[in-house]
């Protein structure tokens, strides 16, 4: 499972890949392959029913761009688990599903709320990302734009690699 | 405050919370299935805790691909009976003494009133029909909830929606006021808050139809749905609550963010058509569409307890399915298939040609036991109709309540019950 190495919160930078409003879990990855939960496997198939092929098309950190209510529908954290090994290195949307925002963040998968930059960003555009400031540059014109910053406790949680490997570090003080 | 900041201000161990809040509340029950359980073990195992904090507050049931569709979906049945024979949970539950997971809790009295609750399912938000605050959460939320009893929210704003009336139609039930709540904020409307169910038309609702409102409350992309208990909910809660409950109500003065009014006197029963829950017509104008089906589900979470398959029941007696469709019905729990059987029910389902399955939430989420082929469409009365939810990308599915269900199957089309009981 991802969010177990210690990642920090470094720079990101990638090609944008856009999807619309309202995109679901289901969507992200169908409850037909949920009878599994390893990652690379998930990957396989994340986004295949709206965008064919794309598995096999994105490269390493790039940046997937939503409209709004990113990841509605379901709990289940196979979604961004299957985001983030597809390769995905953060995604920026106009808003978020509170459930998927939190295992997002919980797995240590950048998601930024920057609703200008969301629907500004063309297809294809290369975006350099500071998760920890919330800032996206868009390389390809020059343009930058601020989304929403993290509470602390969740930047922490980022910084940590994800909401396990904080916790551990917080069990392991109490045993100290 | 608001029934929803009472409870969380309780478990949180302070006089007051507002909206906005971040906070750390205590937990009264954990709760995953066997798709979410198995990552949530595995989560758990690496935050180096031995035991999850208190083995009789951790809910494993066996409800999505149960009875194991598949190989890998039997291992993970295993994996979640493996933990709870490990840690001695007193909360695991097999197939055949069981049920789909949020019809199962509440009727054996595992929730109760001013619990917080957490579960790795969306459809966790049931339990609001019982006066509970209760969220879905993801897996490894749920792991450090079993680890450490508590876990960190973000006190929601609420959004009051009343319902106003008493409906004409003797057809509109819970799932109908719901929809149109759906169809008119949005998938995205309540998105972060409470939905907080009040007015004349909640008081006269049942318990299963107000566990079928608080449990599409995500639908709205709400955090929970919330009723406040009254003397319906407290004669369903004794003889089945498992420990003591207590009785939150909103104040008079407490703050809403919202406010939204849906007068029912007028209101016909809603069906969602493809691909979003707040896609909503009336039946009406839906039957006008002659919209040939191919399959009906009665059942899930969302419409699978007594009165639904009661209702579903009035309609089929004495009838025939369609020649076109196949109907699956879904009791929610044993106890209701029981029930179904000594009082008739599956007698009248398989007379008129349809299947009566065990207990699953299955066809739901396009698991098994109902999967659509390309181009077929199904009427279902359980609470998504996203893309591919029930199967092929290309098939479609249209959300409604079970009398409108029933009467579809018959029709062989989008149907009123009234085209049935003429």
């Amino acid at each position: 499972m991802a969010g177990i190495e210690k990642s920090g919160l470094q720079k990101l930078k990638g090609k944008v890949w856009k999807v619309g409003h309202d995109i679901d879990t289901d969507v992200i990855i169908a409850a037909r392959y949920l009878n599994r939960s390893e990652g690379d496997y998930l990957a396989q198939h994340c986004l295949e029913d709206l965008i064919p092929d794309i598995t096999t098309k994105v490269r390493q950190g790039d940046i997937l761009v939503a409209g709004k209510n990113f990841g509605c529908g379901s709990s289940r954290e196979h979604a961004p688990v299957a985001i983030k090994h597809a390769g995905f290195s953060c995604v920026i949307a106009e808003s978020f599903a509170r459930i998927f925002y939190r295992n997002a963040i919980n797995i240590g998968l950048p998601v930024i709320v920057a609703p200008e930059a969301a629907v500004a960003v063309q297809e294809g555009a290369v975006l350099e990302v500071d998760p920890a400031a919330g800032v996206i540059e868009d390389q390809t014109n020059g343009k930058t734009y601020q989304g929403e910053a993290f509470p602390p406790f969740m930047l922490e949680i980022l910084q940590a690699g994800g909401a396990i490997p904080y916790v551990r570090e917080k069990v392991k003080q109490r045993h100290v | 405050m608001t029934i929803t900041e009472k409870i969380l201000a309780a478990h949180a161990g302070v006089e007051k919370v507002a909206a906005g809040d971040l906070i750390n509340a205590k937990l009264d029950l954990v709760l995953a299935n066997d798709i979410t359980g198995p990552l949530a073990i595995k989560e758990f195992a690496k935050i180096g805790v031995e035991k999850v904090f208190d083995r009789e507050k951790v809910v494993l049931i066996p409800d999505h691909f149960a009875p194991a569709k598949d190989i890998p979906s039997a291992q993970q049945c295993v994996d979640i009976k493996c933990f709870a024979q490990q840690q001695g949970l007193t909360h695991y539950y097999e197939v055949g003494r069981n049920g789909i997971e949020h019809c199962f809790l509440p009727e054996q009295g595992l929730v109760v009133p001013g619990d917080v609750v957490i579960g790795a399912d969306s459809h966790t938000c049931t339990y609001g029909g019982l006066g509970a605050f209760s969220t879905g959460v993801g897996s490894t939320d749920l792991a450090v909830g079993m680890a450490q009893g508590e876990i960190w929210f973000r006190v929601p704003e609420t959004m009051k929606v009343v319902f106003k009336g008493v409906p004409e139609n003797p057809w509109v039930s819970g799932k109908d006021y719901i929809l149109a709540a759906i169809g008119k904020v949005g998938v995205d409307g309540a998105r972060y808050m409470a939905m907080e169910f009040t007015g004349e038309a909640i008081s006269n609702l049942s318990m299963d139809g107000r566990l079928t409102m608080t449990n599409m409350a995500i639908e709205a992309g709400a955090k929970n749905g919330i009723i406040a208990p009254d003397d319906k909910t407290l004669e369903y809660v004794r003889g089945r609550a498992k420990r003591p409950w207590k009785v939150y109500q909103s104040d008079d003065d407490a703050r809403y963010s919202e406010l939204v009014e849906i007068d029912v006197t007028k209101l016909q029963p809603q069906v969602a058509f493809p691909h979003l829950p707040s896609n909503v017509r009336d039946v009406d104008a839906a039957a006008k569409a002659d919209v040939r089906i191919d399959q009906v589900v009665i059942g899930s979470c969302t419409n699978g307890r007594w009165e639904d398959l009661w209702v579903a029941a009035q309609v089929l007696h004495d009838k025939k399915v369609h020649e076109n469709v196949r109907v699956i019905v879904i009791p929610g729990t044993q106890e209701i298939y029981l029930r179904a059987v000594r009082e008739g029910l599956v007698e009248t389902f398989v007379q008129a040609g349809a299947v009566v399955s065990t207990p699953t939430c299955g066809p739901c989420l396009g698991g098994y036991m109902g999967i659509l082929a390309k181009g077929e469409r199904a009427v279902s009365t359980t609470n998504r109709n996203f893309v591919g939810r029930m199967g092929h990308p290309e098939s479609e599915v249209y959300l409604a309540n079970p009398a409108v269900a029933a009467a579809s199957a018959v029709m062989g089309r989008i149907a009123a019950p009234e085209e049935v009981l003429k």
